[in-house]
Protein backbone atom coordinates (compact mmCIF):
# COMPACT_ATOMS: atom_id res chain seq x y z
CA UNK A 1 0.00 0.00 0.00
CA UNK A 2 1.25 3.59 -0.86
CA UNK A 3 -0.24 7.19 0.31
CA UNK A 4 0.65 9.73 -2.52
CA UNK A 5 0.14 13.45 -1.85
CA UNK A 6 1.20 16.39 -4.97
CA UNK A 7 0.39 19.93 -4.14
CA UNK A 8 -2.38 19.15 -1.79
CA UNK A 9 -4.56 22.18 -0.41
CA UNK A 10 -7.18 21.81 2.01
CA UNK A 11 -9.81 24.58 2.71
CA UNK A 12 -11.82 24.92 6.32
CA UNK A 13 -14.44 27.56 6.30
CA UNK A 14 -13.49 30.51 4.11
CA UNK A 15 -9.51 29.69 5.14
CA UNK A 16 -6.84 28.04 3.42
CA UNK A 17 -5.44 25.48 6.47
CA UNK A 18 -2.40 24.52 4.27
CA UNK A 19 -1.48 24.39 0.15
CA UNK A 20 1.35 22.91 -1.59
CA UNK A 21 1.70 19.43 0.42
CA UNK A 22 3.84 16.92 -0.84
CA UNK A 23 4.15 13.24 0.31
CA UNK A 24 4.67 9.92 -0.14
CA UNK A 25 4.32 7.10 2.12
CA UNK A 26 5.52 3.30 0.77
CA UNK A 27 4.51 0.14 3.03
CA UNK A 28 6.44 0.03 6.18
CA UNK A 29 7.13 3.32 6.37
CA UNK A 30 5.59 6.49 8.93
CA UNK A 31 5.00 9.85 8.32
CA UNK A 32 4.85 12.28 11.45
CA UNK A 33 2.98 15.66 11.22
CA UNK A 34 4.49 18.36 13.13
CA UNK A 35 3.23 22.12 13.28
CA UNK A 36 1.71 24.48 15.64
CA UNK A 37 -1.95 24.87 17.12
CA UNK A 38 -4.19 25.31 13.70
CA UNK A 39 -1.78 24.05 11.49
CA UNK A 40 -4.04 21.40 9.49
CA UNK A 41 -2.47 18.68 11.40
CA UNK A 42 -5.87 17.03 12.36
CA UNK A 43 -7.36 18.70 8.78
CA UNK A 44 -5.44 16.97 6.89
CA UNK A 45 -5.33 13.69 8.65
CA UNK A 46 -9.50 13.69 7.72
CA UNK A 47 -8.29 14.25 4.20
CA UNK A 48 -6.81 11.43 4.11
CA UNK A 49 -9.52 9.78 5.79
CA UNK A 50 -11.79 11.43 3.10
CA UNK A 51 -13.60 12.69 5.79
CA UNK A 52 -12.84 16.09 3.98
CA UNK A 53 -12.64 17.42 0.64
CA UNK A 54 -9.24 18.54 -0.98
CA UNK A 55 -9.53 21.88 -2.51
CA UNK A 56 -6.81 21.41 -5.02
CA UNK A 57 -3.44 18.52 -5.58
CA UNK A 58 -4.58 15.14 -5.74
CA UNK A 59 -4.18 12.56 -3.03
CA UNK A 60 -4.18 8.75 -4.00
CA UNK A 61 -3.86 5.69 -1.72
CA UNK A 62 -2.50 2.59 -3.94
CA UNK A 63 -2.78 -0.91 -3.14
CA UNK A 64 0.16 -2.91 -3.80
CA UNK A 65 -0.66 -3.30 -7.60
CA UNK A 66 -0.48 0.32 -7.96
CA UNK A 67 -4.02 0.70 -8.78
CA UNK A 68 -5.49 3.54 -7.06
CA UNK A 69 -8.48 2.11 -4.43
CA UNK A 70 -11.92 3.47 -4.42
CA UNK A 71 -13.57 5.35 -2.02
CA UNK A 72 -15.21 2.55 -0.32
CA UNK A 73 -11.98 0.38 -0.25
CA UNK A 74 -10.00 3.45 0.63
CA UNK A 75 -12.40 3.48 3.94
CA UNK A 76 -12.33 -0.03 5.06
CA UNK A 77 -8.27 0.21 4.82
CA UNK A 78 -7.64 2.53 7.36
CA UNK A 79 -8.23 3.89 11.12
CA UNK A 80 -8.68 7.34 12.09
CA UNK A 81 -8.31 7.81 15.65
CA UNK A 82 -8.88 11.62 16.60
CA UNK A 83 -9.46 13.41 19.73
CA UNK A 84 -13.20 12.13 19.73
CA UNK A 85 -13.51 8.78 21.09
CA UNK A 86 -16.78 7.78 20.24
CA UNK A 87 -17.98 7.13 23.92
CA UNK A 88 -21.83 7.12 25.52
CA UNK A 89 -22.31 7.49 29.66
CA UNK A 90 -25.32 5.17 28.68
CA UNK A 91 -22.59 2.44 27.13
CA UNK A 92 -20.76 0.34 28.93
CA UNK A 93 -16.95 0.13 27.36
CA UNK A 94 -18.01 -3.75 26.65
CA UNK A 95 -20.81 -2.51 25.06
CA UNK A 96 -18.96 0.31 22.92
CA UNK A 97 -16.22 -2.14 22.20
CA UNK A 98 -18.94 -4.80 20.67
CA UNK A 99 -20.27 -1.71 18.40
CA UNK A 100 -17.04 -1.05 17.44
CA UNK A 101 -15.80 -4.34 16.71
CA UNK A 102 -19.28 -4.76 14.50
CA UNK A 103 -18.43 -1.56 12.85
CA UNK A 104 -14.96 -3.01 11.43
CA UNK A 105 -16.41 -6.34 10.58
CA UNK A 106 -14.17 -8.09 13.66
CA UNK A 107 -14.70 -11.21 14.65
CA UNK A 108 -15.77 -10.95 18.40
CA UNK A 109 -13.24 -12.86 19.79
CA UNK A 110 -11.06 -9.96 18.87
CA UNK A 111 -12.48 -7.77 21.50
CA UNK A 112 -10.66 -10.03 24.18
CA UNK A 113 -7.44 -9.57 22.24
CA UNK A 114 -8.04 -5.88 22.42
CA UNK A 115 -8.76 -5.78 25.96
CA UNK A 116 -5.64 -7.32 26.78
CA UNK A 117 -3.64 -5.33 24.31
CA UNK A 118 -4.32 -2.06 25.90
CA UNK A 119 -5.12 -2.80 29.53
CA UNK A 120 -9.23 -1.86 29.11
CA UNK A 121 -10.33 -5.14 32.36
CA UNK A 122 -10.50 -3.06 35.10
CA UNK A 123 -12.89 -0.36 33.20
CA UNK A 124 -14.61 -2.90 31.16
CA UNK A 125 -18.44 -2.49 32.79
CA UNK A 126 -17.94 1.32 33.60
CA UNK A 127 -20.47 3.43 31.27
CA UNK A 128 -17.99 5.54 29.13
CA UNK A 129 -18.42 9.08 30.94
CA UNK A 130 -16.71 7.32 34.13
CA UNK A 131 -12.89 7.16 32.13
CA UNK A 132 -10.57 9.33 32.75
CA UNK A 133 -9.02 10.93 29.10
CA UNK A 134 -6.19 8.59 28.74
CA UNK A 135 -8.70 5.60 29.68
CA UNK A 136 -11.28 6.77 26.87
CA UNK A 137 -7.88 7.26 24.43
CA UNK A 138 -7.18 3.90 25.64
CA UNK A 139 -10.70 2.45 24.08
CA UNK A 140 -9.95 4.26 21.39
CA UNK A 141 -6.58 2.86 20.03
CA UNK A 142 -8.18 -0.70 20.92
CA UNK A 143 -9.44 -0.39 17.71
CA UNK A 144 -6.23 -0.59 15.72
CA UNK A 145 -6.15 -4.38 17.49
CA UNK A 146 -9.73 -4.90 16.98
CA UNK A 147 -9.16 -4.95 12.75
CA UNK A 148 -5.87 -5.23 10.73
CA UNK A 149 -6.42 -2.05 8.38
CA UNK A 150 -2.85 -1.18 6.57
CA UNK A 151 -3.29 2.44 7.17
CA UNK A 152 -3.06 4.18 10.68
CA UNK A 153 -4.01 7.97 11.25
CA UNK A 154 -3.21 8.80 14.53
CA UNK A 155 -4.49 12.40 16.09
CA UNK A 156 -1.64 13.25 18.47
CA UNK A 157 -1.82 9.50 19.44
CA UNK A 158 -0.11 10.28 22.94
CA UNK A 159 -1.96 12.80 24.76
CA UNK A 160 -3.35 12.28 28.05
CA UNK A 161 -1.48 8.73 27.49
CA UNK A 162 0.44 7.23 30.72
CA UNK A 163 4.01 5.79 30.40
CA UNK A 164 2.96 2.05 30.13
CA UNK A 165 0.41 2.47 27.56
CA UNK A 166 2.91 5.03 25.49
CA UNK A 167 5.15 2.05 25.40
CA UNK A 168 2.83 -0.47 24.15
CA UNK A 169 1.40 2.16 21.51
CA UNK A 170 5.05 2.66 20.36
CA UNK A 171 5.06 -1.32 20.26
CA UNK A 172 2.15 -1.60 18.56
CA UNK A 173 3.72 1.11 16.12
CA UNK A 174 6.92 -0.51 15.33
CA UNK A 175 5.12 -3.97 14.67
CA UNK A 176 2.28 -2.31 12.06
CA UNK A 177 5.42 -1.23 10.37
CA UNK A 178 7.57 -4.25 10.50
CA UNK A 179 4.05 -6.05 8.94
CA UNK A 180 4.42 -3.13 5.99
CA UNK A 181 1.82 -1.23 7.42
CA UNK A 182 1.58 2.37 6.89
CA UNK A 183 1.18 5.36 9.38
CA UNK A 184 0.47 9.18 9.48
CA UNK A 185 0.53 10.86 12.48
CA UNK A 186 0.44 14.16 14.17
CA UNK A 187 1.99 15.00 16.81
CA UNK A 188 3.26 18.02 19.16
CA UNK A 189 6.26 14.99 20.66
CA UNK A 190 8.63 13.16 19.35
CA UNK A 191 7.31 10.09 17.79
CA UNK A 192 8.28 6.92 16.61
CA UNK A 193 11.80 8.05 16.17
CA UNK A 194 10.57 10.95 13.69
CA UNK A 195 11.84 9.05 10.97
CA UNK A 196 9.96 11.24 8.34
CA UNK A 197 8.20 13.98 9.53
CA UNK A 198 6.17 16.72 7.99
CA UNK A 199 5.91 20.61 8.91
CA UNK A 200 3.12 22.09 8.54
CA UNK A 201 2.07 26.05 8.79
CA UNK A 202 4.92 27.51 7.47
CA UNK A 203 3.92 26.86 3.68
CA UNK A 204 1.88 29.68 4.14
CA UNK B 1 -25.28 -7.02 8.11
CA UNK B 2 -24.04 -7.48 11.47
CA UNK B 3 -23.00 -4.05 11.50
CA UNK B 4 -26.05 -3.00 10.48
CA UNK B 5 -27.62 -5.14 13.16
CA UNK B 6 -25.22 -3.63 15.35
CA UNK B 7 -25.95 0.01 14.91
CA UNK B 8 -29.58 -0.41 15.33
CA UNK B 9 -29.15 -2.39 18.63
CA UNK B 10 -26.78 0.19 19.75
CA UNK B 11 -29.10 2.80 19.00
CA UNK B 12 -31.45 1.26 20.64
CA UNK B 13 -29.79 0.22 24.10
CA UNK B 14 -29.04 4.38 23.92
CA UNK B 15 -32.51 5.31 23.26
CA UNK B 16 -34.08 2.88 26.15
CA UNK B 17 -31.46 4.09 28.37
CA UNK B 18 -31.25 7.89 27.61
CA UNK B 19 -33.26 10.49 29.80
CA UNK B 20 -34.68 11.94 26.38
CA UNK B 21 -35.36 8.10 25.16
CA UNK B 22 -38.23 5.64 24.97
CA UNK B 23 -39.66 6.59 28.22
CA UNK B 24 -39.60 10.03 27.99
CA UNK B 25 -41.47 9.71 24.37
CA UNK B 26 -43.83 7.44 25.21
CA UNK B 27 -44.81 9.34 29.09
CA UNK B 28 -45.20 12.44 26.83
CA UNK B 29 -47.83 10.89 24.58
CA UNK B 30 -49.80 9.71 27.05
CA UNK B 31 -49.72 12.84 29.10
CA UNK B 32 -51.24 14.56 26.33
CA UNK B 33 -54.00 12.28 25.79
CA UNK B 34 -54.83 12.55 29.52
CA UNK B 35 -54.74 16.02 29.99
CA UNK B 36 -56.82 16.23 26.63
CA UNK B 37 -60.12 15.79 28.75
CA UNK B 38 -59.41 18.39 31.37
CA UNK B 39 -59.46 20.63 29.01
CA UNK B 40 -61.96 19.65 26.24
CA UNK B 41 -64.47 18.84 29.42
CA UNK B 42 -66.05 15.87 29.64
CA UNK B 43 -68.18 15.94 27.16
CA UNK B 44 -68.34 12.59 25.16
CA UNK B 45 -69.22 13.84 21.35
CA UNK B 46 -66.65 16.46 21.90
CA UNK B 47 -63.64 14.10 23.17
CA UNK B 48 -65.18 11.40 20.10
CA UNK B 49 -64.99 14.07 17.62
CA UNK B 50 -61.35 15.25 18.88
CA UNK B 51 -59.93 11.94 19.56
CA UNK B 52 -58.17 10.93 15.76
CA UNK B 53 -57.31 14.62 15.39
CA UNK B 54 -55.57 14.86 19.05
CA UNK B 55 -54.03 11.30 18.83
CA UNK B 56 -52.39 12.34 16.04
CA UNK B 57 -50.96 15.34 17.50
CA UNK B 58 -49.91 13.48 20.40
CA UNK B 59 -47.92 11.58 18.18
CA UNK B 60 -46.17 14.06 15.81
CA UNK B 61 -44.99 16.01 19.27
CA UNK B 62 -43.85 12.67 20.94
CA UNK B 63 -41.68 11.32 17.78
CA UNK B 64 -40.36 14.56 17.53
CA UNK B 65 -38.76 14.44 21.13
CA UNK B 66 -35.91 12.32 20.22
CA UNK B 67 -34.68 13.28 17.32
CA UNK B 68 -32.10 14.95 18.58
CA UNK B 69 -30.73 11.76 19.66
CA UNK B 70 -30.65 10.62 16.07
CA UNK B 71 -27.12 12.04 14.82
CA UNK B 72 -26.61 14.73 16.62
CA UNK B 73 -24.80 13.52 19.84
CA UNK B 74 -22.96 11.06 17.14
CA UNK B 75 -21.71 13.41 15.17
CA UNK B 76 -20.45 15.91 18.23
CA UNK B 77 -18.66 12.36 19.72
CA UNK B 78 -17.13 11.03 16.37
CA UNK B 79 -19.30 7.92 16.40
CA UNK B 80 -20.39 9.94 12.59
CA UNK B 81 -16.84 9.38 11.66
CA UNK B 82 -16.50 5.82 12.32
CA UNK B 83 -19.54 5.19 10.98
CA UNK B 84 -18.60 7.23 7.46
CA UNK B 85 -15.12 4.75 7.42
CA UNK B 86 -17.48 1.31 7.99
CA UNK B 87 -18.50 -0.79 5.17
CA UNK B 88 -21.89 0.15 5.64
CA UNK B 89 -22.89 2.65 3.07
CA UNK B 90 -24.18 5.66 4.94
CA UNK B 91 -27.85 5.90 3.66
CA UNK B 92 -27.56 2.00 5.18
CA UNK B 93 -26.64 4.37 8.34
CA UNK B 94 -29.15 6.09 8.55
CA UNK B 95 -31.93 3.64 7.78
CA UNK B 96 -30.78 2.01 10.93
CA UNK B 97 -30.80 5.22 12.85
CA UNK B 98 -34.60 5.30 11.33
CA UNK B 99 -35.36 1.92 12.54
CA UNK B 100 -34.15 2.52 16.01
CA UNK B 101 -35.69 5.71 16.38
CA UNK B 102 -38.92 4.36 14.98
CA UNK B 103 -38.88 1.45 17.79
CA UNK B 104 -38.34 3.60 20.83
CA UNK B 105 -40.69 6.12 19.84
CA UNK B 106 -43.35 5.43 17.20
CA UNK B 107 -43.88 1.70 17.61
CA UNK B 108 -44.25 1.81 21.25
CA UNK B 109 -46.87 4.90 21.03
CA UNK B 110 -48.71 2.88 18.48
CA UNK B 111 -48.45 -0.20 21.14
CA UNK B 112 -49.92 1.97 24.23
CA UNK B 113 -52.20 3.92 22.27
CA UNK B 114 -55.48 1.52 22.24
CA UNK B 115 -54.60 1.76 26.49
CA UNK B 116 -55.66 5.26 26.25
CA UNK B 117 -58.34 4.82 23.89
CA UNK B 118 -61.15 5.51 27.16
CA UNK B 119 -60.08 9.03 27.92
CA UNK B 120 -61.12 10.22 24.72
CA UNK B 121 -64.06 7.69 24.09
CA UNK B 122 -62.48 5.94 21.32
CA UNK B 123 -64.23 2.61 21.12
CA UNK B 124 -64.88 -0.25 18.40
CA UNK B 125 -62.72 -1.19 15.77
CA UNK B 126 -61.43 3.01 15.81
CA UNK B 127 -59.24 1.72 18.65
CA UNK B 128 -57.82 -1.14 16.71
CA UNK B 129 -57.49 1.52 13.41
CA UNK B 130 -56.01 3.97 15.94
CA UNK B 131 -53.04 1.57 16.72
CA UNK B 132 -52.53 0.41 13.02
CA UNK B 133 -53.11 3.44 11.57
CA UNK B 134 -49.91 4.76 14.36
CA UNK B 135 -47.86 1.52 13.27
CA UNK B 136 -48.06 2.34 9.88
CA UNK B 137 -47.57 5.95 9.89
CA UNK B 138 -45.17 6.77 12.80
CA UNK B 139 -41.81 4.97 10.57
CA UNK B 140 -42.64 8.02 7.60
CA UNK B 141 -42.51 10.66 11.16
CA UNK B 142 -39.20 8.82 11.56
CA UNK B 143 -37.60 9.29 8.44
CA UNK B 144 -38.59 12.71 7.74
CA UNK B 145 -37.45 13.70 11.07
CA UNK B 146 -33.94 11.49 10.42
CA UNK B 147 -33.51 14.06 7.31
CA UNK B 148 -33.64 16.96 9.35
CA UNK B 149 -32.05 15.92 12.32
CA UNK B 150 -29.23 14.85 9.78
CA UNK B 151 -29.36 18.85 8.48
CA UNK B 152 -29.37 20.47 11.96
CA UNK B 153 -26.32 18.38 13.32
CA UNK B 154 -24.37 21.82 11.84
CA UNK B 155 -26.70 23.80 14.39
CA UNK B 156 -25.64 23.22 17.95
CA UNK B 157 -28.47 22.37 19.88
CA UNK B 158 -31.13 22.99 17.13
CA UNK B 159 -33.94 21.21 18.92
CA UNK B 160 -37.02 24.14 17.68
CA UNK B 161 -35.37 24.42 14.44
CA UNK B 162 -35.83 20.44 13.79
CA UNK B 163 -39.49 20.90 15.18
CA UNK B 164 -40.08 23.81 12.53
CA UNK B 165 -38.64 22.26 9.70
CA UNK B 166 -40.45 18.60 10.28
CA UNK B 167 -43.63 19.66 11.43
CA UNK B 168 -45.02 20.93 8.51
CA UNK B 169 -43.53 17.61 6.57
CA UNK B 170 -45.75 15.82 8.55
CA UNK B 171 -48.66 17.15 7.96
CA UNK B 172 -50.01 14.80 5.33
CA UNK B 173 -49.19 12.05 8.20
CA UNK B 174 -51.76 13.83 10.37
CA UNK B 175 -54.32 14.04 7.80
CA UNK B 176 -54.33 10.71 6.58
CA UNK B 177 -53.84 9.16 10.01
CA UNK B 178 -56.67 11.11 11.64
CA UNK B 179 -59.20 10.62 8.97
CA UNK B 180 -58.31 6.63 9.02
CA UNK B 181 -59.41 7.07 12.86
CA UNK B 182 -62.49 9.01 12.33
CA UNK B 183 -63.92 7.05 8.97
CA UNK B 184 -63.61 4.06 11.56
CA UNK B 185 -65.23 5.58 14.50
CA UNK B 186 -68.19 6.44 11.48
CA UNK B 187 -68.04 2.10 10.94
CA UNK B 188 -66.87 2.65 7.76
CA UNK B 189 -64.31 1.66 5.62
CA UNK B 190 -60.98 3.38 6.70
CA UNK B 191 -58.66 1.32 3.82
CA UNK B 192 -58.51 4.44 1.61
CA UNK B 193 -56.89 6.60 4.19
CA UNK B 194 -54.76 4.26 5.50
CA UNK B 195 -53.15 3.44 1.97
CA UNK B 196 -52.51 7.27 1.31
CA UNK B 197 -50.91 7.34 4.68
CA UNK B 198 -48.75 4.01 3.89
CA UNK B 199 -48.04 5.70 0.74
CA UNK B 200 -46.93 8.90 2.85
CA UNK B 201 -44.52 6.79 4.62
CA UNK B 202 -42.76 4.48 2.21
CA UNK B 203 -42.12 7.62 0.38
CA UNK B 204 -40.34 9.20 3.39
CA UNK B 205 -38.91 6.21 4.07
CA UNK B 206 -36.97 6.19 0.30
CA UNK B 207 -36.45 10.14 0.80
CA UNK B 208 -35.35 10.16 3.69
CA UNK B 209 -32.54 8.04 3.90
CA UNK B 210 -31.19 10.16 0.68
CA UNK B 211 -31.85 13.39 1.91
CA UNK B 212 -29.94 12.88 5.07
CA UNK B 213 -27.21 11.18 3.87
CA UNK B 214 -26.05 13.75 1.26
CA UNK B 215 -26.72 16.22 4.27
CA UNK B 216 -24.04 14.51 6.26
CA UNK B 217 -21.85 15.07 3.87
CA UNK B 218 -22.04 18.27 3.14
CA UNK B 219 -22.17 19.08 6.66
CA UNK B 220 -18.37 17.92 6.49
CA UNK B 221 -17.03 20.64 3.96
Amino acid sequence: MRLVAEGLAALRGERIVFRNIAFDVGAGQALVLHGPNGSGKTTLLRVIAGLLGVMAGRLGLFDDNGDALTDERRDQSLHLIGHQDALRSQLRIYETLQFHAALLGAPVGKIDEAIDAWGLAPFIDLGGGLLSAGQRRRVSLARLTLQHRPLWLLDEPLVALDALTRSRLNEACRKHLETGGLIVAASHEPFLGDRHTLSLGKHI
Amino acid sequence: MRTFGALIWRDVLLGMRASGGAALSASFFALIVVLMPFGLGPEVTVLKAAAPGMFWVAALLATLLGLERVLQPDAEDGTLDLLRLSSLPLELVVVAKIAAHWLTSGFIISLIAPLLAPFLSLEGDAVWILALSLFLGTPGLSAIGAAAAALGTSVQRGGMVLAILVLPLNIPFLIFGSSAVATAQLNENPTQALIFLTACSLLALVVGPIAAAAALRLNED
